[in-house]
């Protein structure tokens, strides 16, 4: 474990907690199924929320790049992109892009 | 047929519906795996992660939160917003194909990004109960065993062999695009930008709560001003 973490218990704890959040999120549809069908506000944020959720994970990864890193990833991410754009292909276009990023690294350090 | 050619004959639909996508998972899983193991964990977290978690972006992201000694709290308040998506997934799942109470569990136990998109597309009456199930199962094994082989190979990789974590990054690129793509909707995107970019500035060590609780504010207020728009 990193040397941060207070020990297993905290670790299993935090485990536990995102398996309560998560099963719980899959399971509410099946539960209230009508309800939530109707709510137009759910509605609205079925068709908002996944490209913007999407693109706050994609700062928050790359929250800690600094002067030394901002180049590669950069390329990586317009690699991704343009791969992506051309053959629509996820896993491709997942490969690609941090292939293109690690050599992009090992070039500018 | 009888019960049990029908049943082979189901389990071999399943399998050819799910080995592409499970193609896909498996370069990513492997990047887990190192990624966990390069965080400091021992490589046998890889699968306890899979199986709680069983999240593939949540997995990652555990990984920082959890080294971060984060509140349980925050862990709740992140799991809830970046796995939100999953409750748009089940109002269109075939769950009532699925027969049996314990299959029934596992099925949306195991109800990820992967599973519903090679499920939901297919005409319901071609959907056996057996056929959903090892769809939900090939995808699970995969993921499973691809981030141990993972983590055992990131604890014997030399220290300071790192980068991988960016598939996580061109992951989220991906499923941006994917996402917009659906919609078509650019305001939501942009919101999130300036979300995304705020939190940054002002709560640099909580980004992802601050940041996707702003964005659901924004959508909310946005929600509300366009219903009185539509009525006035």
């Amino acid at each position: 474990m990193p040397e941060s973490v207070p020990g297993a218990g905290y670790v299993l704890g935090a485990l536990a907690v995102m398996f309560v959040v998560t099963v719980a999120l899959r399971a509410a549809p099946f539960v209230a199924l009508a309800a939530l069908k109707n709510s137009a506000f759910v509605a609205f944020l079925g068709r908002t929320m996944p490209a913007g959720v999407m693109v706050i994970l994609v700062l928050y990864t790359l929250r800690d790049v600094g002067q030394t890193t901002w180049l590669p990833a950069a390329v990586g991410l317009a690699g991704t992109i343009a791969v992506h754009l051309w053959r629509r292909n996820a896993a491709l276009s997942t490969v690609a892009g941090t292939g293109l990023y690690l050599v992009a690294s090992a070039l500018w350090t | 047929m009888s019960m049990p050619d029908r049943r082979t004959s189901e389990i071999r639909a399943g399998v050819s519906d799910s080995w592409a996508v499970g193609l896909g998972l498996i370069p990513l899983g492997l990047a887990f795996g190192v990624v966990l193991t390069q965080g400091g964990f021992d490589w046998w977290w890889a699968p306890i992660f899979s199986t709680v978690i069983y999240a593939g972006s949540m997995e990652f992201l555990a990984i920082g939160l959890i080294a971060a000694v984060t509140p349980f709290l925050s862990v709740a308040a992140a799991t809830l917003l970046v796995n939100f998506r999953h409750v748009f997934y089940g109002l269109s799942f075939p769950l009532n194909r699925v027969r049996g109470r314990f299959a029934r569990l596992y099925s949306v136990y195991a109800l990820t990004d992967e599973s519903y998109a090679i499920v939901a597309p297919k005409a319901r009456e071609t959907l056996s109960s057996t056929r959903i199930l090892t769809v939900q199962v090939v995808c699970q094994l995969v993921w499973v065993a691809s981030g141990t082989v993972g983590a055992l190979v990131g604890a014997v990789l030399p220290e300071g062999l790192t980068g991988l974590e960016f598939a996580l990054t061109a992951l989220f690129t991906v499923l941006a695009i994917d996402a917009f793509r659906a919609n078509r909707d650019l305001p939501a995107p942009v919101i999130a930008l300036v979300c995304g970019l705020v939190a940054l500035l002002v709560a640099k060590d909580e980004m992802l709560v601050v940041g996707l609780g702003l964005f659901v504010l924004c959508l909310f207020v946005r929600f509300v001003y366009r219903d009185k728009v539509a009525r006035a």
